[in-house]
């Protein structure tokens, strides 16, 4: 089966590389699907977004990304994100806390780019957001 | 006699504890270099990624976004000055204010005037002493920057060159806020362990650089993607638009630009650091050794002395004796 190369970079490191069947993740247009062949593509991603990346052996990686880009060429897949966590690492306790830190600090960009963040976060790791 | 024997072992004691400081510092930059290398190669796949997307946009977008284009009458220029926050860095911090001051005068003969923002204390130090106006100083995260830190640099930064649009002769224009109208920075490149020099680079209007060894082609031909000499496909689908695309990509390229000269920085600070220790640590031992000869010379000119004096005593006595 045709797979996608998919490099998912952050910027202060690679957060994961691999064969993936698909990948799935929220552009400011809307959600969207990338398969194998997919036509060269350059993306926005949306803030809090959530990138799911269908591994070849069928696993689900679910990573936060925030702040960041999805280009899809014909080599493969890379999605550039400022900030990006893999579900499975990420603290949900945590990822809270901040929320409600960053709810309470009010409506300054920086509070709502915390709290969109957080809310990414969340979502990534399954919980309610 | 007695007296300068025990300054002496006084000194000694002094150097060999500097000394114990000296390498204690020389061990941790040690460390610290690994480390910051370390950190230099994990940011290098974004760059390098960020660079692909950009020279697609740039062959499909319309180049007029300001960040791009150069102004017809450029009056002031912004310089990012990266030093450290601490000493002990042997001549790091000079060489890298020195390149400034090559900087600035050029952009003043240039006929601009130049705005300073200054990241790290000694830098911060070194103006505020010689009574220079700085728009800004960042500070506490020389070492170790985080990506968090050049955001906050680098919106700053482009906020200013951003209120420099509308600026006219000597009138802050529309905004009110005197902008900037060129952008340098200028921080120290990590070449090798032993070799760090401090460059001077524009960062706005920005050319986008390409980042180095990287060949497309070859990686074409690894990937079997014939057909497509350029590496970069031509006919890309965006979302939003290009345009859109280009205003919310450029200022984050900036940002990994200061980002990844703030890594280097950090790297070639430790590496100095290390070897100024090395030589600081050398020589503590050098002058512990010197030291403790004259201390030897002391102690025993100091018994010479006294056995000279117990047998002059014991002649005295003697030929008192005889005398009887």
């Amino acid at each position: 089966m045709a797979t996608l190369q998919v490099e998912l970079v952050a910027v202060e490191r690679k957060i994961w590389s691999g064969e993936a069947t698909m990948v799935i993740a929220r552009t400011t247009e809307g959600e969207l699907g990338v398969l194998p062949g997919h036509a060269p593509l350059l993306g926005e991603l949306a803030g809090g977004g959530v990138v799911t990346i269908r591994t070849a052996s069928g696993e689900d990686v679910v990573v936060a990304a925030h702040g960041g880009f999805l280009s899809v060429t014909d080599r493969g897949v890379s999605i550039l994100a400022e900030t990006a966590e893999i579900a499975s690492e990420i603290d949900v306790e945590r990822a809270r806390e901040a929320l409600r830190r960053a709810e309470d600090a009010g409506d300054d960009p920086e509070a709502l780019e915390a709290a969109r963040r957080a809310q990414s976060r969340l979502r990534a790791a399954g919980e309610s957001a | 006699m007695a007296a300068s024997l025990r300054a002496l072992r006084r000194r000694i004691r002094s150097t060999q504890s500097t000394k114990k400081i000296f390498s204690a510092q020389e061990l941790i930059a040690g460390a610290r270099i690994v480390r910051a290398q370390a950190r230099v190669e994990a940011s290098k796949p974004y760059a390098r990624e960020i660079t692909r997307v950009l020279s697609a946009l740039a062959s499909s977008a319309s180049l007029d976004h300001p960040l791009l284009t150069e102004r017809q009458n450029p009056q002031r220029a912004a310089v990012l000055v990266i030093t450290s926050d601490r000493g002990f860095a042997g001549s790091y911090n000079v060489n890298v204010l020195r390149r400034t001051e090559e900087l600035l005068s050029l952009l003043r003969q240039e006929g601009k005037e130049p705005v300073l923002y200054v990241v790290g204390r000694k830098g911060e130090t070194y103006y505020s002493f010689r009574h220079r106006e700085m728009a800004d100083t960042f500070t506490g995260f020389s070492e170790q920057p985080n990506y968090t830190d050049a955001q906050a640099v680098g919106q700053e930064l482009i906020a200013a060159f951003t209120a420099g649009e509308d600026d006219e002769d000597g009138d802050a224009g529309a905004d009110g806020i005197f902008g900037v109208d060129e952008l340098h920075i200028v921080y120290t490149e990590f070449r090798s362990l032993l070799s760090q020099v401090p460059v001077a680079k524009r960062m706005a209007p920005l050319e986008v650089e390409e980042v180095e060894e990287f060949d497309y082609e070859r990686e074409d031909r690894e990937h079997g993607a014939g057909g497509n000499d350029s590496g970069v496909p031509t006919s890309y689908e965006f979302e939003p638009s290009a345009e859109g695309l280009l205003d919310a990509l450029l200022p984050k390229y900036v940002t990994t630009r200061i980002y990844a000269a703030m890594l280097e920085a950090a790297a070639s600070e430790s590496a100095s650091r290390r070897r100024a220790m090395k030589s600081a640590s050398d020589n503590a031992e050098e002058l512990a050794k010197n030291l403790s000869r004259q201390a030897n010379q002391a102690r025993q000119a100091e018994i010479t002395q006294e056995i000279s004096e117990i047998v002059g005593g014991a002649d005295a006595l003697v030929k008192a004796g005889a005398g009887d």
